[in-house]
């Protein structure tokens, strides 16, 4: 099996053995990347020389028995709104095209101290808007399963790195779905920790009370790994939560029996790929046979979700995006004064969507529909938490679908928002609740395309999340794990 | 597209009230917010911003009377820090992606009418 198809565990074990160096698997990840990036434009930037020196200064380090970290030497791939002190970073917009950030997001210190080398700068939709990542400034991403389709997004290329074998893991941030969904549309494991686990210190803001970074990885025991990196407290992000951060590969069990698994009808009710129904039902059929009890929980509210959403993440938007004005970093446009200057510079600097939310927000916080719009939408969602707060006292977790359909056509969406929209209707009362859920990959559809299962747990609960995945994945691929998503993938690129 | 026919939107026969944005508010609004759209833009803005107050409307039916606004997912509301001295950027850190700069300060374009 090629080294960009192993998993961060099973890599970690060439590397202990000293059959294999961090810096062979980072050349044999950078020519990878050199070949299918053209096609699927993964990467905004490349940062091959500072990965290769990375890898150095681990190997050296592991040589003299100082490296320790379960990622160390493991290459790892950034999505491009997470700050990076000398790289730049563009949230996939014209307005930061050539910003270089003078310090690093704490997620990215904490990599940097593990020893893990960042190979570069992932696409995503501008500034986390979107679920395609057509909406990037710098092109269109493609899925490594089918070039004709999305990967997803806006985390598209953290995604499709993973899955192609251009990064061993890579991390996203999650807004509305944006790890979960893009991690199904590309067949691999995507988590969104709960709100405060993370700090969001060198994330470019979105929207402030739903953001979160997250793992993208190959497989169930790669992403608990990856969370016992970047869990923790944070005293330069007021939201990260100074609680004890466990140990999450100890959550890696399979233990079926007596797992309490919520169900929501509402879930199962909507429209949705017959494939994809299939899977679900096969997914859950799975944990039952072998002794889980599934339980029907009631979340009326999240009916509402995307309403609630796309009143609260625009007006979130519009104050976040104000801070982008051609005064202190960023693009600028000349103009003959300070208000020409900066609406020339906002007005070429951001794209349509980018635009259509910043409006939509600015309407909503104004005099006269506070009220109406958000304030309202900010007691639904007291009412969406309370919800999920009474279906976890009965239930360990909830399995429910990630997105009703496989990967779409590009270009199919972008015409109308409000469909685009619509595919986060699984994937967003999470956020709303500040929840922590995981996408594993369940099966494919008729065209080969993978099919994503959400596992949703209560506040803080990460390790009943990765429990249940794990038990899943143990009990689903029975071959090993990841053979899942190796099937059809290596087929899906040379097609091309 | 009717938003009835999405997933997640109330039975029909709901009230879909919502506001109706027109062209000129839209101009208005995004004057506001310092940008600045073609005739096409706002034209297609108007549409796709009315559908989604539309479907935004219909949060009406669920009673909220009584129930305390969530500004975010966590049970934390407030956070204080000790007053310590700390080290920060240095200024030329800070002013290292300005756009133009002058003696240390960030430089602007006039702000004043010549009088």
């Amino acid at each position: 099996m090629a080294l960009h198809d192993l998993t961060a565990h099973e890599l970690r074990q060439q590397l202990d053995s000293g059959e294999l160096s961090s810096q062979e698997l980072t050349k044999a990840l950078l020519e990878r990347i050199e070949e299918l990036n053209g096609t699927l434009n993964a990467y905004i930037t490349v940062t091959a020389e500072q990965a290769l020196e990375q890898a150095r200064a681990y190997d050296e380090a592991r040589a003299r028995g100082e490296a320790t970290a379960p990622l160390g030497g493991i290459p790892v791939a950034l999505k491009d709104n997470l700050v990076t002190r000398g790289v730049r970073t563009t949230a996939a917009s014209r307005i930061l095209e050539n910003w270089v950030p003078p310090y690093d997001a704490t997620v990215v210190e904490r990599l940097k101290a593990a020893g893990a080398p960042s190979l570069g700068k992932t696409n995503m939709d501008e500034f986390a808007m979107g679920g395609s990542t057509e909406t990037s400034a710098f092109g269109v991403a493609r899925n490594p399963w089918d070039p004709g389709r999305v990967p997803g997004g806006s985390s598209g290329g953290s995604a499709i790195a993973v899955a192609a074998g251009m990064a061993v893991w890579s991390l996203g941030s999650d807004t509305g779905g944006s790890i979960r969904q893009p991690a199904a549309y590309c067949g691999i494991v995507g988590m969104k920790p709960t709100y405060g686990r993370v700090s969001r210190y060198g994330l470019i803001a979105f929207a402030s009370s739903l953001d979160q970074i997250g793992p993208l990885t190959r497989d169930v025991t790669d992403c608990a790994l990856a969370l016992n990196l970047i869990c923790g407290f944070d005293p330069r992000d007021s939201t990260s939560v100074s609680l004890e951060v466990p140990d999450f590969t100890k959550a890696l069990v399979a233990e079926p029996k007596g797992l309490r698994v919520g169900i929501h009808k509402d879930y199962f009710d909507q429209p949705m790929d017959a494939d994809v129904r299939a899977a679900l039902e096969r997914a859950l059929k799975v944990l039952e046979d072998n002794g889980a009890v599934l339980k029907e929980v009631s979340l009326p509210s999240t009916r509402y979700a995307i309403h609630v959403y796309y009143l609260i993440a625009p007006a979130e938007a519009s104050s976040n995006l104000a801070r982008f004005d051609g005064v202190r970093y960023g693009l600028r446009v000349p103009g003959a004064d300070v208000p020409r200057m900066m609406e020339e510079t906002r007005s070429r600097g951001f794209g349509a969507e980018v635009k259509r939310r910043i409006i939509l927000g600015t309407y909503v916080l104004s005099a006269g529909h506070y009220d109406a719009y958000y304030k309202k939408a900010s007691q639904v969602r007291t009412l969406m938490r309370q919800e999920f707060e009474r279906a976890f006292a009965d239930v360990d977790v909830l399995v429910a679908p990630t997105t009703a359909s496989t990967a779409f056509r590009l270009g199919e969406k972008t015409e109308n928002p409000l469909e685009m929209y619509m595919t986060d209707y699984f994937t967003i009362p999470v956020n709303l609740a500040g929840l922590p859920a995981l996408s594993m990959p369940c099966g494919v559809d008729k065209d080969g395309m993978p099919i994503g299962l959400q596992i949703i747990g209560p506040p803080f609960g990460e390790d009943k999340v990765l429990k249940a995945a794990y038990t899943y994945e143990q009990l689903a691929w029975p071959t090993g794990a990841g053979r899942h998503w190796r099937a059809g993938r290596e087929v899906a690129v040379d097609v091309r | 597209m009717e938003t009835k026919d999405l997933p997640g939107a109330p039975a029909a026969g709901e009230p879909a009230e919502g506001a109706q944005l027109s062209v000129a508010d839209v101009a208005k609004v995004a004057a506001q917010a310092r940008l600045r759209l073609t005739d096409e833009e706002l034209a297609k803005l108007s549409g796709q911003l009315s559908d989604i107050l539309r479907m935004a409307a219909e949060l009406k039916a669920l009673d909220t009377e009584g129930v305390e606004p969530t500004a975010h997912g966590l049970p934390v509301y407030n956070v204080l820090r000790d007053d310590a001295v700390v080290p920060s950027m240095t200024q030329d850190t800070v002013l290292s992606g300005a756009p133009e700069k002058q003696d240390g300060y960030f430089k602007v374009p006039r702000i004043l009418e010549e009088g």
